[in-house]
């Protein structure tokens, strides 16, 4: 018998003997013995949301440290880049973050058309920054839907899919994908926007209001949810900026720095729109609720510069999509351009020796950057926090892994 | 702080080991800004200097946006560093050229913990050392992959774990 159930028992049968009662006799009980014990979270788990596999390291319930293993997904992105011509890494580029692939085209026709100088269309710009955000709504949908399974909470998964389902419809009827575009080209667009889709917005900016307040009725101040996320893994402005994170991550913890603003690409500098910080009025600043806090207001935000977009649309332009492509795609020289996705700072760094094929094309992901802080903001959790802290980070892997 | 009040003050803080500023030539104007490069030629300097770019009054580059490698394909790998501060708002980029046979630097994820991963990525993709660094395992690939894929003289193995690889 184990010395701490003998214990137990002696001071049982003490306290029924008819004798007086005496004190009991106190057995000292053995120290218990604790060890470390490692879990292994994935490859194939649901709230890793991907092929992400963690080693936890845990103190009975505390997590100690997080080593996350990473490559599972990896499809050598930069090596097939540089055996393709430029257009030709578009559908790889759609591959990396296949959740926003619109955004992930955009930040890199944008670098290699600041690379050769092009000057795009006003029309196919106003279409570009229409469909990036329209992305970021449908992606900001899935990060908050999954955040919402990964804390228990079901519905607001499903009213965030019914929406999405509206802007896959946009993109599907314009270049017939879904998911998948290859719809930005380099210097213009494969098609030109369908007749059908700008009503369709105007519908969709009404319906995705409604939607965003039942989504704050019914997730982001259900009290539940908030004793759930409020006040975990929070990270500190100064060791987010120096640990690389970008995007809701960033914002969360205060630091308002967003690339739209600070070093706007395509024509943001035309909208009126604010940069989504966390705040302390709920929770603490930069913890998990308030990720999740940056990104319902950045959706916001995103319909405030859809309805601009509406409004500015030069309708009777009849621009060519295509008239700006150039024949020849042969840049020479270097640059590093960087475009926000809803995930960060999508930076792709491009070396071209003047010749049909890039030297080198290094993506900077920004998923690969704020999941590196994983291991940082989750000691000392619970291992049920965990998941709520790798949720709220979002992560896409086939953006980590390329 | 402009490019060139930069430079003036990496040189008179570290002389020599500054080198040559590759301007990029191009009509646009952020090309200019961020496809121009400096060279530094020694690379046991870089984490001094890293810690300068970082803590110096006045430039204060609080943010290693991206650390990338290259291959030149002369004999001689690089590394890239992309750095800038969100208190000033001005950039910088700055290579250190490396021998092939003998890819070694030391680290930076002391200055930036960015680095950390992007290092063991450089590590793994292009095989550069990182001298100092706190965990130098590969990252995306298996750790008794042969070779370094980024190389551009880098051919994949007929067979690896008794699997045929060309498909």
């Amino acid at each position: 018998m184990p010395e701490i159930l003998e214990r137990r028992t002696i001071i049982h049968s003490t306290l029924h003997t008819s004798a007086p009662i005496q004190e009991p006799e106190m057995v000292e009980p053995r120290r218990l013995h604790t060890e470390e014990m490692v879990l292994n979270v994935g490859p194939q788990h649901p709230s890793t949301h991907g092929v992400l596999r963690l080693e936890v390291i845990l103190d009975g319930e505390l997590v100690v440290d997080v080593i996350p293993h990473i490559g599972y997904l990896h499809r050598c992105f930069e090596k097939h880049a540089e055996h393709m011509t430029y257009p030709q890494v578009i559908p790889y580029v759609d591959r990396m973050d296949y959740i926003a692939a619109m955004s992930g085209e955009h930040g890199y026709v944008t670098a290699v058309e600041r690379m050769m100088n092009i000057e795009v269309p006003e029309k196919v710009e106003y279409i570009r920054v229409l469909f990036a955000e329209l992305q970021r709504i449908a992606s900001h949908s899935i990060a908050i839907g999954t955040y919402g399974l990964d804390a228990g909470a079901f519905t607001p998964f499903l009213y965030l899919f019914r929406d999405r389902e509206t802007i896959l419809e946009m993109f599907e009827k314009t270049c017939g994908a879904r998911f998948l575009y290859n719809y930005m080209w380099i210097g213009g667009l494969s098609h030109d926007l369908h007749p059908d889709v700008l009503p369709m917005c105007r519908e969709f900016v009404k319906q995705s209001r409604a939607t965003h307040k039942e989504i704050n009725n019914l997730l982001t101040f259900n009290h539940i949810f908030m004793e759930r996320t409020a006040g975990i893994g929070v990270l500190d402005p100064q060791v987010a900026i120096n640990g690389g994170a970008s995007g809701p991550m960033l914002r969360a913890c205060g630091v308002k720095w967003d690339v739209r603003k600070n070093d706007p690409y395509s024509i943001y500098d035309r909208f009126d729109f604010d940069v989504a910080v966390g705040s302390s009025e709920y929770a603490t600043l930069g913890d998990s609720f308030n990720r999740h806090w940056v990104r319902m207001q950045e959706w916001e935000q995103s319909l405030n510069i859809i309805e601009q977009i509406l409004e500015q649309y030069p309708i009777n332009d009849t621009t060519d999509v295509q008239s700006a492509i150039p024949k020849r795609i042969k840049p020479d020289g270097e640059i590093y351009s960087r475009t926000e996705t809803p995930r960060g700072e999508l930076g792709f760094y491009i070396v071209g020796k003047g010749d049909v094929k890039p030297w080198r094309v290094k993506p900077r992901s920004p998923a690969f950057s704020n999941l590196s802080l994983l291991p940082l903001i989750s000691r000392g959790y619970l291992i049920a926090d965990l998941i709520v802290i790798l949720g709220s980070i979002d992560i896409v892997l086939g953006e980590i892994d390329r | 702080m402009t490019h060139s009040e930069i430079i003036v003050l990496l040189r008179s803080r570290f002389g020599d080991a500054i080198g040559q500023w590759h301007d990029m030539s191009s009509d646009n104007a952020y090309q200019r800004q961020m496809g121009s490069y400096l060279d530094v030629t020694e690379p046991g300097v870089i984490q001094k200097l890293a810690f300068f770019l970082r803590d110096e009054k006045g430039l204060e580059f609080n943010n290693l946006i991206l650390l990338s490698t290259l291959d030149n394909s002369d004999g001689s790998l690089s590394v890239v560093y992309h750095v800038e501060s969100t208190q000033y708002q001005h950039e910088l980029t700055f290579k250190v050229t490396l021998p092939r046979d003998n890819a070694k630097v030391p680290t930076v994820c002391t200055v930036w913990s960015h680095a950390n991963w992007h290092e063991r990525e450089a590590w793994d993709m292009m095989g550069i050392r990182f001298e100092g660094h706190p965990d130098h395992r590969r990252i995306l690939l298996e750790e008794d992959y042969p070779g370094h894929p980024l190389r551009k003289d880098f051919r994949e193995p007929d067979f690896y774990h008794g699997m045929k690889v060309p498909y």
